[in-house]
């Protein structure tokens, strides 16, 4: 993954979409995708080339939890490296979420550097 | 209500605040609050429930939440917008995320509903236990915002 690469937001509040862009921004990468909820985040994986996902945890019509099974499950886009995002750490939401094949997790609030750092150790995995 | 309910949502309103929006909110003395009246010109509003229940509130004084939000989306904002009324909902929300993973801790488990924002002059906040809530007032460069916090054991 380069600075060029297409990276998916999936949230359903429009503001936090904004936040995580701008934070992207910051850390150099520009070229983004934005979906409401998992059902449109799914849609947008299967019309176009995205490197990177990432998503909010708890979102109406399909939560990032259910988006990341479809992911994992699905032969074109299982190694769609994938970062969750979380308005809480819950011991048993994380264990779900790892077994489900999430790549890392973020505990909102959050920094840039946090960002930059957790994708940055996603990058390396899967180099 | 029970003082160890509080602190969690105290330092997490200040962790969301500072972090997401870069304003150190310096928090006031608490005072118990009687009615449903909002301290604030906007307010989110989430329900919690689990081994205890209740629901948390953040009321903004407009000049402030315009800095908050402003400074968390880096644009400007003029007027209480789609943009600031999501964001509340969002602020709400984090802080109860981040207030539940400290009561966690202590065993106090909690989930959360989805957050409902509320703005005009005269708005109320009413709390699933009908009150009284604990409200903690915070000061910022910016204007005036508080927590408000109604949580225990329902009384049947």
């Amino acid at each position: 993954m380069n600075n060029d690469s297409k990276i998916l937001i999936v949230d359903d509040f429009a503001t936090m979409r904004k936040v995580i862009r701008n934070l992207l921004k910051q850390i150099g990468y520009e070229n983004i995708v934005e979906a409401e909820d998992g059902v449109m985040a799914l849609a947008e994986l299967r019309n176009q080339k995205i490197e990177f996902v990432i998503s909010d945890w708890n979102m109406p019509n399909m939560t990032g939890l259910e988006l990341l099974r479809e992911v994992r499950a699905d032969s074109n886009l299982c190694k769609t490296p994938f970062l969750m995002i979380t308005a809480e750490s819950l011991k048993e939401n994380v264990v779900e979420a790892v077994k489900a094949g999430v790549d890392n997790y973020i505990v909102k609030p959050f920094t840039a550097e946090i960002l930059n750092e957790k994708i940055g150790k996603i990058v390396a995995k899967y180099q | 209500m029970d003082v160890q309910f509080i602190n969690p949502f105290l330092e997490g309103t200040i962790n969301v605040v500072k972090t997401m929006a870069f304003v150190e909110p310096k928090p006031g003395k608490p005072f118990l609050k009687n009615g449903d009246y909002a301290k604030g010109d906007i307010s989110g509003i989430i329900g919690l429930a689990g081994s205890v229940r209740g629901s948390f509130a953040l009321s903004f004084s407009e000049s402030c939440i315009l800095r908050l939000v402003s400074n968390m989306l880096g644009e400007e904002i003029e007027c209480i917008n789609a943009d600031i009324k999501d964001a509340v909902g969002e602020i709400t929300n984090m802080v109860s995320g981040a207030a539940r993973q400290k009561l966690d801790l202590v065993g106090i488990s909690l989930t959360a509903a989805l957050p409902t924002v509320v703005t005009g002059s005269g708005h109320t906040i009413v709390h699933l236990l009908g009150g009284p809530s604990l409200v903690i007032p915070f000061e910022t460069d910016y204007g005036p915002f508080v927590a408000d916090v109604c949580i225990g054991k329902p009384q049947n």
